[in-house]
This record gives C-alpha cells, structure tokens and sequence, in this order.
C-alpha cells in the first residue's frame, strides 16, 4: 500500500512537472518543471525498487540526480545566455527553428 | 635400245630454237609497245621504228619457225615409220601396212610457265605451236609489217603518230598472243587486248564524235559477244577439267586438253552445245557475223591502215580461228560430223548474203571492202561449220593478202587521188589514168576475191563452196555461189565507180579544205526517201554542181597547229600515183593475191584445168591441217605441263580396226567415235571434198554471169544513164523500199542503238536509279527519319512525361508533405513538449489497451 | 592451326607505330603547316618500311600458316586475348593498306581538302591506318571488331569536316549505317563465343568449334554477321550509304573508302563468317550469290544513270564488289581466290579512279560530266590515265581488274559443297553480262569525259595547252588551274598505276600468296560439311 502512495505521490509531481513544460513560459520555470518530472521519475524508481527489494532502483535514482544536475546546470547556461543576447527569456518568442 | 636412243635424237631435233622460242614472237612487238610509248616521242623516227623492227623481228622467228615446223612434220612423216619399228615391232608393222594412207600425229610444240594458280592448279602462259598457229602467226607478222611500212607515208605528220604506231604493234601483239595460245585464258587475254586497240585505233581521231562514238560501238559490240567467251571457257573449263587433270594432267584450260577431251565422249553432248553456242556467240561478236556486224562498217572511221589490219588478218579473223583453233568442240557439240545442219554453218550462210547485198549501197569505198570482209569471213565459218576445216583455214590465208591489198589501194587513192575523200561517187572516177599501179594491184586483188582462176580466191573459197556440197548441205552450197555472183557484182560497181568514167569531185582536183563532209557522211542514221534521189542523181554528175564535194574530215588538219601534215598534197591538187612507201606493200601484196592460191592447190583441180601440179603440193592441207590421229594416253600424258620443254613427238598408236580397211580415215576415232581407252584424239577426221570439173566450171560460170552483169549494169547505169534504170527507186516503190531496207542497214543499227541500248542507258537505268533513289535509298532514310521521329516521341512522351515525371512526383510529394506538416514545427518548445508528451500518452494508451486485452 | 613466331614484334609495331606519330604531331605546332604534313608522311612512310620488311620476312612456301603470331592475354576476364597473325589472305590487305595510307598522304601535300587544318587530317589518316591494319591481323573477335570500330570514327570526321557540300548527311548516314550493321554483328560474335562453350574469342578456337554449333544456330548467327559485314561491303541493297559517302567524301576519304575499308567486309566473311560457320555459310551462299549478281547489274545501271562522275565511279564499286561477293559465295577455293584477287585489284583501280575524279574536281571545280570533255587535249596524261584506269576496271585482260573479274565468273560454274548448280550458272550469265554494262558505262564515261573538244566554259584553256603543247607559253590568266598531272599526284599515282599493270601480267604474284591459305581454309570447311 506503501508504495501506492509514493506512486500516486510521483504521478502528481509528474503532472505539474508536464504542465509547468507545457505552460509556463519562463524558461526557468521549465527547467524547474522539468526537474519536477525527472524528480517524479526518481520516486518512482526507489517506490519499486523499495516494492521489489532490489538495489538497482537505487542505484538508477542516484544516476538520475547527477544526470539531473548536469542538465540542469548546461540548461540554465544556455537560458543564461539566451538572455544575454535577447534579454528575455520567454520561450514563446524564441521560434527561429521553426520549420 | 640403241637404235631407240637415235630416233629420239632424231625426233628432236626435229623440233629447233625457233619453236620452243615462238613466244618471242608476240613478245617483242608486246616490249615494242612499252618502249614507243614510254620513248617513242624522242626517237628520230617518233618511235616507228621500234614497230617495224620488233614486226620484223617476230616475223623472221615466224618463218623460221615455220621451216622448222615443215622439217618436223616432214621428220615425223619420214623417220616416225623407223620410230615406229624401233619402239615396237608390231605397231610399225601394222602402220606399214596401212600404206601411206596413215599419217602421223604431229605433236604441238609446247613452251610455258606458270603464270598462275588457283585451287591447286597451275595454269600456264606460254606458246602452243602447231600448223594452224604458225600458219597464222606468219600471216599476222607479215601483213603487220606491210601494214606498218605503208603507215610510214600514210599517217606522216599525224599529231598522234606516235600513238599510232604504239596501238598498231601492241594490236600485231594481241593477235600473236592470241594465235599461239596454249589455253583459253591466253585466248582471252589476245582477244581483249585488241579489243582495246581497235577501241584505240578506230578512235584515233576522236576530236570527232563520230569517231569516238564507232570506237565505242566496235569495242562495245564485240564485248556483248565476250560474255558468250567468258561463258564458254567456263563451261569448257569445268566440263573437261576433271577430264584433264585425270589423263592428261593438264587443266581444263589447256586448249589440247579441250581438243582432246571434246573428242573423248567424256562430256555431255548438251555440254559441248552450250559451249558451242556460246563461243561462237564470241566468234560472231568479233567476227562481224550476222547479226552482231554492225560495228565494222562503222570501225572504218579509223585510219585506213588500221581498217586493212582489222580486216585481213587480225581482229576479225579471230573469231574465225577461236572455231578452228577449238574445232572438236564445236564439231562435236554441234555434231557436224554427222551432217547436223549447225548454228555456225547457218549464221555464215546468212552473213555471206546479207552483207554482199549491203556492199551495193554504199558509197563509201571502204565500207564496200568492209562489207565484203563481213562477207568472205561468212564463207570461213560457212566453212568450218560444215567441215571443210582446211579450206576455211585456207581461205583465211588468201582473203588476208587480197583484202588487205584492196583495204590499201583504197587508202592509197584517198592518199593521192581524191584528197582523203572515200565517197566513190562525188570524188572518184576515171582514177586508172592516174593511179595505174593501185588501179593494177585492185584488179587482181579484185579477180582474187571473186574467185577467178587462177588467183588466189579460186584455190580457197570455191573449195569452201565445193566441200560445202560435198558434204550434203545442198542448199547452203547455192548460197554460197549465189554469194559469189554478188560478190563479182559489188566488186564491179565499186571499181568501175572509182576508176573508170569521168573523174568527179576530188578525183578532177575539186576540194574543199577544211571541210567536215566526211563525218557528216558517215553519221546518217536512218535514210529517208526523200534523201534517195539527191544521192542518186548526184552519181556521174558533172563535177562542178558538187556543191558539197566532201574531202575527207581532215581529221589532222582542223587544228591548224600541224601544218606541215600533208604539205606535198596541198600543193598540187591533181589525182597523182602515191609514193613507195605506200605502193611497195600493194604491190607485194598483189602479187600473193595471185600466188598464194598456189600454196595448197587442189591437185584434181589443177589437172582438170590442164596446169599439172604433181603430186603433195597441198601444203597447207600437209602442215598445217592437224591429222586426226589417236595419241597414246601415256605419252600425251607424259608431256603435259612441263614446263619451258620440249614436248617430243609421241608414239604412234594406229587403231587396230583401222588396220585393213579401205577408207580408213574416214571410220577411224577421231570424230566419228570415241577413241579408244588408253587413247586420246586431237582433231576429227574431217572430209575432203573431190573437186570436179563440173563444179569448178559452173563457180566460173556463175562468177562470170555475176561479173557480165554487173559491167552491164554499170556501163547502163552510171555511164549511159539508161532512162529506165535512173530513177528507179523514185517511181518503184518495191525497189525504193529495198533500197531503203538495204540502205538502212535492216534497220538493225536501229534497233540495237535506239531501242537496245537505248533502254538499257535511259530508261531502265533512269528506273534503277530511281528506285535506288526513291525506294531503297529512301527507305534508309525513311528509317532513319522514322528513328528520328520516334526518339522525339519517347523523349517527350515517355522520357519527360513518365519516367522523368515520376522523379519530380517523389520531390514534388516530399516536399508538399513538408509544408503540410509546417506548423507542427512552430519552433516553440512548449509545442514540441506537449507533442512529445502527448505523442508518449497516447503510446502509453495503446500500450496499457494492449496488455489488458 | 601451326603458327610461327618469329618476329612477332613486327605486327604490333607496323600496327601501332602510326600512333606514335600521332603523339608527336599533338605536340607540333598546330601552324606549321608543312612540318606536320611531314611528320605525318614520315610515319606513314616508316610504317610501310615496316610493311615491307614484313614482306620480306614473310615465309611464302608455308603461306597458309599463321606467321609473326602473338598471343597475350588481354582481357582475361571475357576470354579475349591479344592474338595477332599474318598468313596469305591476310598479308595482301594488310600491306595495302600501308601503301594507300601513304600515297594518300603524298597526295595531300599539294591537295588539301578546303576545309584545312592538314594537323587534324593527318592525324585522322593516321588513326585509320591503325585501325584498318589492326583489322587484318587481328585474330581474335573482340580484338578484330574493336580494330573494325575504331576506323568508323575517323572516317566520320573525314567526310564529315573535309566532304563536299551535303557532308553532314552524308558522314552521319555512313557512321549510322556502319554501326547498324556492327550491333548486329556483335550480337552475332557473342551468340558464336557462348554457343561454342564461351572458352575463347580467337578465331582458331572458333573456327575449331562453331563447326559443332546448331545448323538453325549457325544460320541465325550467320544472318547477324551478315548484317554487319554486308552494309560494309556493300552489298544490295545496304548500298546507299556508299554513293553517298563517297561522293561527299574528300579525294583522300574516297580513296581510303574504296581501296581498304570496303574490303573490310569482305574480309570478315573469308575471315570470320564462312569458315566459323560453314552450315550457316552454306545455307546463306545462294542468298549472297543472288544478292551479289543484283548488285552487278544494279549498280551498272546506277552508273548508267549517274550525271555526276563521283558518284559514277562510287556506283561502280557496287558492281565490282558483287563479283567479289559472287566469288566468294560459291565457298570454292577458285571463288574465294578469285574474290581476294579481286578486292586488292578493285582497292587499286577505283582508288585510282577516285583520285583522277579529285583531280578533275580539283581543277575544273566541277563533276558534272555534260560540262566536261576533251579531257586529251587539255590534260593529255590525266586523260590517258582515266583511260587506263578505265580499262583495268572493265577487266581488260593484262590489267589487274580482271583476274578478280574471270575467275570470280568462272567459279559459278560449278559452286562447292552441293549448291544449286542451276542457280549458280544463271548467276554466271547476269554477271558475265555486267561486264558488257561495265564496259558501257565505262567506255560512255571516257568517251564523254576526255574524247572530243573541251567544253566552252573550260576551253579558254584548250588553244592555250594546244600551243603550249607545241612550245609556246601564252600566259595564262582565267584558266590557270587547269594543268595536267602535278608532281605530287605523279608520286602517289605511279605505284598505282605499275601496280595494276604488274598484277595484271603477273598474277601469280598474288594468288602464289593466297592461293594456300584459302585451299586451306577451303578444306576445313569440307571436313565439316561432308
């Protein structure tokens, strides 16, 4: 049942991560929303790896975070630099890869 | 076997340099022709000299080869009884006791090499010497020279005399190469090489059309009659070849070969028919025979030398020596052994006829002698195509002396008499007083050719007429009389026209220089009635109203850059004697024409008239004629295709049915049955007419009605203007269209040039180009433009349409997918997560729908 | 087959050594117009020294035997190798070739086609002799079409850049035509390599083997190589390409046509077609004899028709060719000798003819044969040689033209192997009339072309070569391109000319040559078909 929860728990994150993707148009509220969804990725994880007794979900949720800090870390660089050049970081006015 | 050893010797030597070297006689005048021409211009004498030297040269080999040939006949007739006895006891027994009925087989004396090859075989060049071929190679040799000698004078000044002389002597060459052919290929290679020098020599003047255009015409005509040569030779070849190589291993071209074979019974009689049809198509050609002897008249538009060359001794007689020199064929393919009534025999009946009856209407003196020659050479083939082989060879020898005589006597009075004119009636007549040497050498040669006794003609023709009859051709023997009361006939008007009466035109020392009558003259084609009587009435008219006294075309003079051609004669205008250049071989030839009869007289004949000429003074009939004698097999085998050696004279194989009977010559193989195995003929017994004192007067008689006739004529005619003769063909009508139909020739130059050659040369070749034009050669432009057209199709339609267009479908669809599917890349992120998550919920929809069903 | 291998080095070098100048000339200077006329005859002439050093190293008595063979590998991968040789069918050809190459080039020095650029035409004489050489000796089928191609092209540029006024038409339609028949002819060559066990493209190996072929196999093989020889001789009715190219051909181009790359044809069946497939050839002779006597006469009346004396003397080779083709239809030795006789004898006379015509062309601008005449007295020496090579082509007995002519009729008479007898004679008689048609159109050529006076446009010369004859030089304004025969045409026409004549009373020279090979040849064939 336990485990239900952590689920259930992740599975919100995880919907607030996607919508704070979707909506938000402040490139830093992304990259937070994104963080939410890797995050609610990790609970899962340790949810089964906890539910199944085993240690590779562990070990997969560590990889995730440091995973999770690096992209954060070259997200926020290249936002950071966005910014320099265009002062603005709304995602709605950077269309130049339109297709 | 020593005595075996001497009769060889003996046999040998009675062979000699001079015959196994007889090639040389063609040989020189060949080399002779090369040197005029590459330095004839720069001798003294314009390269005449080189002629008259190598003509000379070949006819004292001639000679010389004929005496040796008389020894070796007379060796093998005498010493061939000892050889008999030495080689075997028994044949010389037999042969003694067949008497001196038996005559041995001469052997031709052969000399030739290789000249070339083909399957195997080789096939040789070389001379083939026997009586027939000296007899002929003599008369050429000679007659050439005289000929020569009298050209000297004749054509001085000429612009091509170098030429001249250069064609006359490679001519001389072509005949002898022809005469001593050892095989058809030879044969053929004489025969065409004075084919191109008559072309050369009837065209000698040929500035003028009209020259050119009989040049053409003889060369072309002759040439029709070559296909039937080519033919023939083929069909002997392959019919005797097997044959040959078998027995006598020699060839199929080997003309003993031929002989031997068409005696054998070896080939098919429908074989030796086509071969005889064929060659003496060939014969007729060159021969002038009815009805390819339109060209000769016509070959009198060469010089006058050349026309007595052609005429008497080369060219035209070649056809007659191609039936003699291959008789057996022509005896056993038409079987004239047994009486067959033969295409030869016939075709000269005609010829002797038609022609004599052409040579009334002329006015041109040469073309009276040229239609005579037609005539006499319908008497030789009358005569070899009934079997009188000896008088038709014979006759040869003598018309060759005669007619070359009168041929010159011509030249000589349109030389000095009438101003190069040859028109009898405008400018000649009473020319006796002037010319009274020429005048003295045309009536014997006259008397000669109509066969008055004892000149020549009488010994040759009238044995033709007589063996004729003997022979059972009954008609063709009345033909043959009827053909010499014409000849006296024509022969009278012709001299009375030119030498007795009032001189006319040139002959009286009226003529016009420069003028081009004589072309003109001879180029009427087709005489119309209206051009009769002008013709006519202008005869014996007085000498004044010649408004057009035609000199001869002066073919040398109408350039004006030779002035100093015929100086002597511009000076004095009057008919005068010529000079001796030109009189020495008339008169030498008229004294053959009365002597040369006496070469083979016919001794009953001779008695019956009183002259007693002994016994074996047939010559020609000894020498030359071949004796229809059966060789051994091996022995004429053994000889065969060596090369450059004497063929020694064979054994003698008698025909053991022979032996006892009376008549022997007549039954024996030769030509009236296969010969034996193991024995080969090369000549057919032929018969020998008997002549009769009857026979013999009712030919005078019948001559001297021709003759009594003709001078009445005449004399009514042409001096008396008897009223109911002038104007005859005015008010006649049959004999205005006789005149016509003579005067026209039959109308057959017509029919060959307006219709013949005609449609060959405009239509049907105008068609053929045509068609190759507009059918062949259009449809390989029609492909082509077809390919052109059908490329254009495929490169529009299938090429840009289809293929190409499906190509720029595959782009073109690409592309439009891409712009539908433009606004999913709006370049928003947002866009592309929402895609991305969607895109994933619906994969987990499907998966989670999956895995509970 | 024996072959010898002496020397065998001599084929390829007398095959390739106008290649090489070839490469020197590319480096001359274009303008030097003389210097590359000389380096072009130099290697021409170096070439026939070659030749003629072949000539004499040839072995006569062993004639029938391949000599100076090579055999090398080449392109392993379809089994054709370099396989080269010479025996007496072969050598006639071949060392004509070198000498027509030659004279041709002599001839040229003074009588450049208008169009100039002597570099490029040289080069182009060059390259065809390359190929019509390689064309002989070749002994291998890849090899021999590659050679047979490879003259095509320069022929093409010759007529197309140097011909006349209608040259387009006419190079294209010799090319198209030509490659027409060459398709087939390729097609027919790898049916023969496969149907014989595709083991080898050499002729031995073929020869050897397509005996063994299917008779329904070797007919339709024989009908591809037909094809393409046939267009190449040119036989009725491929012809039309011939009075065309030769006509719109300059001088040279006409000559070469007429002496060497029409006997290429020829050659191809004595070489190829009859002796690889005798059931095919056997089953095809009546077809080409009858072809071959439509052609005699066709082509007289052609000639007959002809205004033009070019295009006259182009009819004429059709004729010509058919007795070659009736000769060589009767699979006899006699033929087949006489039509090998009669391909040398024709390549000499009508190229004579040819250049005679050029040279009329040359000077009085015009062929039309009704504007000239009295080609004696304005040109006595060029009259007497038109004469003279009129004579030879009619087969005057003496001249060369008629031992090709002779035997080729005889051999009719009795055609080998069990064909119709009947057919052949008939055969016989059409052609022994074509000599009286030829000796029509002829003899109504010479007649209008040099006998009477000249004509009056032209004669402004004629009294002036009538005095200058007689010593006097008027000078000479208008017509001063009416001369007789010039030194350079004397150079290239005097060999020409002993050459019909010494053929002529000597054929043996010949046919002492070709006589083994082709009784050889002949043989084989008999042992296949019985």
């Amino acid at each position: 049942m336990l485990a239900v929860n952590f689920l259930l728990l992740a599975a919100v994150l995880f919907c607030i991560g996607v919508f704070g993707v979707i909506a938000r148009r402040n490139a830093v509220m992304v990259l937070m929303s994104i963080e939410l969804i890797l995050n609610a990725v990790n609970l899962n994880l340790i949810a089964f790896a906890l539910m199944n007794n085993n240690q590779e979900g562990h070990v997969f949720a560590l990889y995730v975070i440091a995973i999770a800090a690096a992209e954060v870390g070259v997200g926020l660089a290249m936002v950071l630099m966005i910014y320099r050049n265009r002062k603005s970081i709304a995602l709605d006015e950077l269309s130049e890869m339109k297709g | 076997m020593v005595a075996a050893e001497e009769t060889y010797k003996a046999l040998e030597l009675s062979s000699g340099w001079f015959l196994e070297n007889a090639w040389l006689i063609a040989l020189i005048p060949a080399v002779a022709f090369a040197l005029i021409i590459a330095f004839g211009k720069k001798m003294p004498f314009k390269g005449a000299e080189f002629g008259l030297v190598s003509i000379g040269a070949s006819l004292v080999i001639a000679t010389g080869a004929g005496i040796q040939w008389m020894q070796r006949t007379d060796s093998a007739d005498h010493g061939g009884e000892a050889a008999q006895g030495a080689f075997n006891g028994i044949r010389g027994a037999l042969r003694a006791a067949e008497g001196a009925e038996a005559e041995p087989f001469i052997e031709p004396v052969v000399s030739q090499w290789v000249w070339w090859q083909n399957s195997g075989l080789e096939f040789g060049i070389g001379s083939h010497i026997d009586g027939l071929s000296i007899l002929l190679l003599w008369l050429v040799a000679f007659i050439s020279l005289l000929v020569q000698v009298f050209s000297l004078d004749y054509v001085r000044g000429d612009r091509r005399y170098t030429h001249f002389f250069a064609a006359l002597t490679l001519f001389s060459s072509g005949m002898l190469v022809m005469v001593m052919a050892s095989n058809t290929v030879q044969l053929i290679l004489g025969w065409e090489i004075m084919g191109l020098c008559s072309f050369m020599l009837i065209g000698h003047w040929w500035e003028d059309a009209y020259n050119s255009h009989s040049a053409l015409k003889a060369f072309f005509t002759v040439r029709v009659g070559d296909v039937g040569l080519l033919i023939g030779v083929a069909i002997l070849f392959f019919g005797s070849n097997q044959w040959a190589v078998d027995n006598l291993g020699s060839n199929g071209f080997d003309i003993r070969a031929i002989q031997a074979w068409a005696l054998s019974g070896d080939g098919s009689s429908w074989t030796l028919l086509m071969a005889s049809v064929t060659l003496f198509i060939a014969a007729i050609g060159k021969s002038g025979q009815f009805p390819f002897h339109t060209w000769l008249p016509d070959a009198m538009a060469g010089p006058t030398p050349v026309s007595s060359l052609l005429h008497s001794s080369t060219m035209v007689v070649a056809g007659v020596f191609l039936v003699a020199r291959i008789y057996p064929v022509f005896w056993e393919g038409f079987n004239i052994a047994n009486g067959g009534l033969s295409f030869i025999a016939i075709i000269g009946g005609i010829t002797i006829v038609i022609a004599a009856l052409l040579a009334f209407v002329q006015d041109d003196i040469k073309k009276v002698l040229a239609y005579s020659t037609v005539s006499q050479l319908g008497y030789m083939m009358l005569g070899l195509g009934t079997g009188a082989w000896l008088p038709a060879v014979f006759h040869v020898f003598t018309h060759a002396f005669f007619k070359c005589c009168l041929f010159l006597a011509a030249g000589s009075i349109s030389h000095s008499g009438s101003h190069h004119s040859f028109d009898m009636k405008k400018d000649m007549g009473g020319l006796r007083k002037f010319m009274p040497i020429t005048f003295g050498a045309w009536c014997v040669s006259t008397l000669a050719l109509t066969g008055v006794i004892p000149f020549a003609g009488f010994w040759s023709k009238d044995e033709i007429i007589d063996n004729v009859g003997d022979a059972g051709y009954t008609f063709l023997f009345w033909v043959g009389l009827f053909g010499a009361a014409l000849t006296a006939m024509y022969m009278t008007r012709a001299t009375y026209l030119t030498f007795f009466g009032e001189p006319r035109g040139a002959a009286a020392g009226i003529h016009l220089d420069d003028d081009h009558g004589y072309a003109t003259e001879h180029r009427e084609t087709l005489v119309t009635a209206a051009t009769i009587d002008r013709k006519l009435v202008s005869v014996g008219a007085a000498p004044q109203s010649l408004g057009a006294a035609a000199a001869h075309g002066d073919h040398d003079d109408h350039d004006g850059d030779h002035g100093d051609h015929h100086d002597d004669h511009h000076d004095d205008h009057g008919p005068h004697e010529s000079g001796k250049l030109i009189l020495v071989p008339i008169v030498i030839l008229a004294v053959l024409a009365l002597t040369s009869g006496f070469a083979n007289p016919t001794p009953l004949a001779g008695d019956a008239l009183g002259l007693n000429l002994g016994e074996g003074v047939e010559l020609v009939k000894k020498y030359v004629e071949p004796r229809p004698e059966a060789v051994s097999l091996d022995i004429a085998a053994g000889h065969a295709g060596e090369s450059l050696q004497l063929l020694e004279p064979g054994g003698f194989v008698p025909q053991s049915e022979s032996g006892g009977e009376g008549e022997g010559a007549k039954k024996t193989g030769c030509g009236r049955s296969t010969p034996e195995v193991g024995t080969v003929c090369y000549f057919p017994a032929v018969s020998h007419a008997v002549p009769t004192l009857s026979k013999i007067l009712l030919s005078l008689g019948v001559v001297a009605m021709g003759y009594a006739a003709a001078i009445g004529f005449c004399i009514a005619f042409y001096k008396n203007k008897h009223p109911k003769l002038v104007g005859l063909t005015e008010r006649s009508r049959i004999a205005r269209s006789g005149y016509l139909f003579l005067k026209n020739k039959y109308y057959l130059d017509a029919l060959y040039q307006n219709v013949f050659v005609y449609f060959v040369s405009r239509p049907l070749a105008k068609a053929t180009y045509w068609f190759n034009q507009n059918v062949i050669d259009a449809a390989v432009d029609g492909v082509g433009a077809g390919g052109k057209r059908a490329g254009e199709f495929v490169y529009k339609n299938i090429d840009q349409k289809l293929v190409d267009g499906a190509v720029n479908a595959s782009g073109t669809i690409a592309s439009e997918t891409g712009h539908g599917l433009q606004p999913i890349q709006s370049g928003r992120v947002n866009h592309y997560a929402s895609l991305l998550f969607g895109a994933a919920a619906v994969g987990a929809i499907v998966l989670v729908i999956l895995n509970v069903s | 087959m024996e072959t010898l291998t002496d020397q065998n080095f001599l084929l390829t070098l007398g095959t390739f050594l106008p290649l090489v100048g070839v490469l020197v000339m590319m480096l001359w200077p274009k303008d030097d117009e003389s210097g590359v006329k000389s380096v072009g005859i130099a290697t021409a002439g170096a070439t026939l020294l070659v030749g003629i050093y072949t000539l004499t190293q040839f072995d006569y008595s062993q004639s029938e035997k391949l000599q100076f063979a090579v055999d090398a590998e080449w392109i392993e991968v379809i089994r054709s190798g370099y396989t080269i040789g010479l025996d007496g069918i072969s050598l006639p050809l071949y060392f004509l070739s070198m000498c027509v190459t030659f004279l041709v080039m002599i001839y040229t020095w003074d009588n450049m086609p208008d169009a100039g650029n002597p570099k490029a035409f040289y080069i182009l004489m060059l390259v065809l002799q390359t190929g019509m050489a390689g064309t002989f000796i070749s002994q291998d089928l890849i090899l021999f079409f590659v050679f047979f191609e490879v003259v095509l092209l320069p022929m093409y540029f010759m007529i197309g850049v140097w011909g006349g006024e209608d040259r387009q038409y006419a190079s294209l339609k010799f090319f198209l035509y030509t490659m027409f028949g060459s398709a087939f002819m390729l097609v027919a060559f790898l049916a023969l390599f496969f149907q014989t066990g595709g083991e080898s493209f050499g002729f031995a190996y073929l020869i050897e083997m397509g005996a063994g072929v299917d008779r329904d196999v070797q007919i339709w093989i024989f009908a591809g190589m037909f094809l393409g020889f046939a267009v190449k001789v040119p036989m009725f009715p491929f012809h039309t390409w011939l009075p065309d190219a030769h006509t719109q051909a300059p001088t040279q181009g006409s000559v070469i046509l007429a002496a060497i790359l029409l006997k290429l044809g020829t050659y191809g069946f004595v070489r190829i077609a009859i002796p690889m497939l005798p059931e095919g050839a056997k089953a095809w002779a009546p077809a080409i004899a009858i072809l071959a006597v439509i052609g005699i006469i066709y082509g007289a009346l052609g000639c007959l028709a002809q205004t033009d004396m070019k295009r006259l003397i182009a009819f004429s080779s059709v004729a010509h060719m058919g007795y070659v083709m009736l000769g060589i239809s009767t699979l006899t030795e006699f033929g087949i000798n006489a039509a090998l006789f009669g391909m040398v004898a024709h390549g000499l006379i009508t190229g004579m003819l040819f250049f005679v015509a050029g040279s009329v062309k040359h000077r009085f601008h015009t062929l039309e044969i009704s504007r000239l005449g009295g080609m004696l007295i304005q040109m006595p020496k060029m009259g007497w040689i038109l004469g003279f090579a009129s004579m030879a082509s009619l087969g005057l007995p003496g001249l060369a033209g008629f031992w090709g002519e002779f035997p080729a009729i005889l051999s009719a008479y009795q055609p080998g192997f069990g064909l119709n007898e009947v057919l052949f004679r008939v055969c016989m008689v059409i052609a022994a009339i074509g000599t009286v048609l030829a000796a029509a159109y002829l003899l109504w050529l010479y007649q209008r072309t040099a006998f009477g006076m000249p004509k009056e446009e032209f004669s402004g010369g004629a009294a002036h070569s009538l005095s200058a004859g007689a010593g006097e030089h008027a000078d000479d304004d208008h017509d001063s391109d009416i001369h007789d025969v010039q030194p350079t045409e004397w150079m290239a026409w005097t060999p020409f000319l002993i050459a019909i004549v010494v053929f002529g009373v000597y054929p043996q020279l010949m046919f002492k040559v070709m006589d083994p090979a082709v009784t050889q040849m002949v043989q084989t064939l008999g042992k296949s078909l019985g």
